[in-house]
């Protein structure tokens, strides 16, 4: 160190902060339901699975429920359609946002599913969505399919009436 | 105090990688096992305790994924330990104690292949002095071995010590090393990190294991032979490994003094020792002597699901009990690095 640093710094002041960077690195393990889920999504396939306890389906799987504590091993495939029971509209631009705004993420009950999931709306303008509205996935070309929610593109509106609140109202 | 009894355990096989499997899909099966066992149905049990660590997997919070193993619905009463299951197992027996309650689920899990076990280990130590320099689990190891080598100890010893773990590590279906090894063998092999041989040190191990605890009256009606917990206790020496004698393991002596474990006459004992020297030093802290069995289950050398491994001590020796190999057992579970905290219990059989 520079002598003329040395005498910048003060020998009987107290250390209040050191730096110490901490950098693990890790192996992820999506488990064995997970992954079914996400290798179903590269064949335009929406894998959920049914709770023999309380028959409840999760999409998506995550190879319990978490209600009941038993093993979910009965596969259901699922239709690539829905309703949008919730969504929020997004006006605010951040750092490396890939979609023009203002959009709208919606949380998309599956038909047949008893959990929903957030993925993205488009071909719709945002004041147009609303809580009961139906959708259907629109597949990512299939040279960018991918096992993850990203091989959906986003949903659209299908055209079809809306679903009832009833019909829903226990997964709001 | 109230008496409270191990009525039922379970683990799954330790294996390298749980690669297909998820942390709440390697629990489910054991969690299941232990209430099934236990006599005890799922929704009247009182509380629900895991022992975990979140750096094992690099996930924030990641012991309330685990909870999907159990069914928290209706909510349950619930807690956590940020540390092994051993010390989830104390606060279920000290929530025993409260007395408006009878029965506790404690569970503990460990995926160790995620990471670098050895790396992530080192950020346990002290954040200013220690942390910051990294070093691995296996070099602490290899410091402690070193400090009781040289404290009148020999090589062959350890030798010995490792080739009567194989032995009965090969006869545990749930252990991940069960390949005998002699102790002319085992001399044989180069160092890793002088004075550490390989099989000197704990294998990387993904596993989990639940237990069931029941108090009083309730258990008896359980089952006509229970683990009994005669004693319990748990000491902690300070976090600087600069500080200790590493030799010798003063905490581990003050909580078998104070559970009753230097008073009695164990058949079999269960020591979590990741490193062999490490057994050598608790056999001497609790005066185990050569009448007694150490590490019927081939111990933690054998297969060590880091946060599960002390747990699954007390399992094993609560099981031994239960199954009538054994009347009386001393358990015990460590934590921190080189022996720094260490649990002890004295189980018994009866009814």
């Amino acid at each position: 160190m520079a002598d003329v640093e040395q005498s910048e710094i003060d020998p009987n002041a107290p250390v209040t902060k050191i730096s110490t960077p901490i950098e693990l690195k890790y192996h992820f393990t999506a488990g064995r339901a997970a992954s079914r889920f996400m290798r179903g999504l590269m064949k335009k396939k929406i894998l959920g699975q049914r709770c023999p306890s309380c028959l409840k389906v999760y999409v998506p799987p995550r190879g319990s429920c978490a209600s009941c504590g038993v093993p979910t091993e009965e596969e259901v495939e699922l239709p690539p359609k829905g309703i949008v029971t919730t969504y929020c509209i997004v006006n605010v631009p951040f750092y490396g946002q890939k979609i023009k705004i203002p959009y709208v993420t919606g949380t998309i009950l599956i038909d047949g599913a008893d959990i929903g999931f957030m993925h993205l709306l488009q071909e719709v303008e945002a004041e147009e969505v609303r809580m009961g509205m139906r959708v259907e996935a629109v597949w990512q070309d299939d040279s960018e399919m991918v096992p993850g929610l990203e091989s959906i593109k986003y949903f659209r509106p299908t055209g079809e009436e809306d679903a009832p609140f009833e019909e829903y109202k226990e997964y709001v | 105090m109230r008496e409270v009894a191990v009525v039922s355990f379970a683990q799954s096989k330790s294996v390298r990688r749980a690669d297909d499997q998820n942390e709440v899909e390697m629990l489910m099966p054991v969690v299941s096992q232990a209430i099934a066992n236990s006599g005890v149905p799922r929704k009247e049990i009182g509380f629900t305790i895991s022992g975990s660590c979140d750096y094992l997997g690099g996930v924030p919070f990641a012991f309330v994924s685990g909870l999907d193993a159990v069914g928290a619905w209706p909510p349950i009463t619930e807690s956590h330990v940020e540390m092994d299951g051993a010390w989830a197992l104390y606060e279920a027996w000290v929530r025993l104690q409260h007395g408006d309650i009878d029965s506790a689920l404690v569970y503990s899990f460990g995926k160790s292949s995620l990471g670098d076990i050895s790396q992530v280990l080192s950020q346990q130590l002290d954040p200013y002095y220690l942390a910051p320099l990294w070093p691995d689990s296996v070099s602490l190891g290899a410091i402690q071995t070193r400090s009781w080598l040289d404290s009148g100890h020999s090589e062959k010893e350890l030798a010995q010590l490792v080739s009567r773990n194989r032995q009965f590590a090969s006869t545990n279906e749930h252990s991940q090393i069960t390949k005998l090894i002699d102790p002319e063998t085992y001399l044989a092999k180069p160092y890793i990190i002088e004075p550490l041989r390989i099989d000197d040190c704990p294998p990387v191990s993904d596993g989990a294991c639940a237990l069931v605890l029941v108090a009083g009256d309730r258990a008896k009606a359980c089952s006509t032979r229970l683990a009994w917990i005669k004693g319990i206790d748990h000491r902690s020496e300070p976090h600087s490994l600069g500080v200790r004698d590493l030799s010798i393991s003063v905490s581990t002596k003050q909580a078998g003094k104070n559970c009753g474990a230097l008073d009695i006459r164990a058949d079999i004992c269960e020591l979590h020792a990741p490193f062999s020297a490490q057994q050598a030093i608790l056999e001497e802290a609790l005066g185990i002597d050569e009448s007694v069995i150490v590490n019927p289950s081939g111990g933690a050398l054998c297969a060590n699901p880091v946060m599960a491994a002390g747990l699954i001590r007390i399992g094993e020796a609560a099981s031994r009990i239960i199954n009538g190999e054994a009347n009386c057992a001393i358990a015990h579970a460590t934590a921190g690095p080189c022996l720094q905290q260490n649990l002890v219990c004295v189980l018994e059989g009866g009814n």
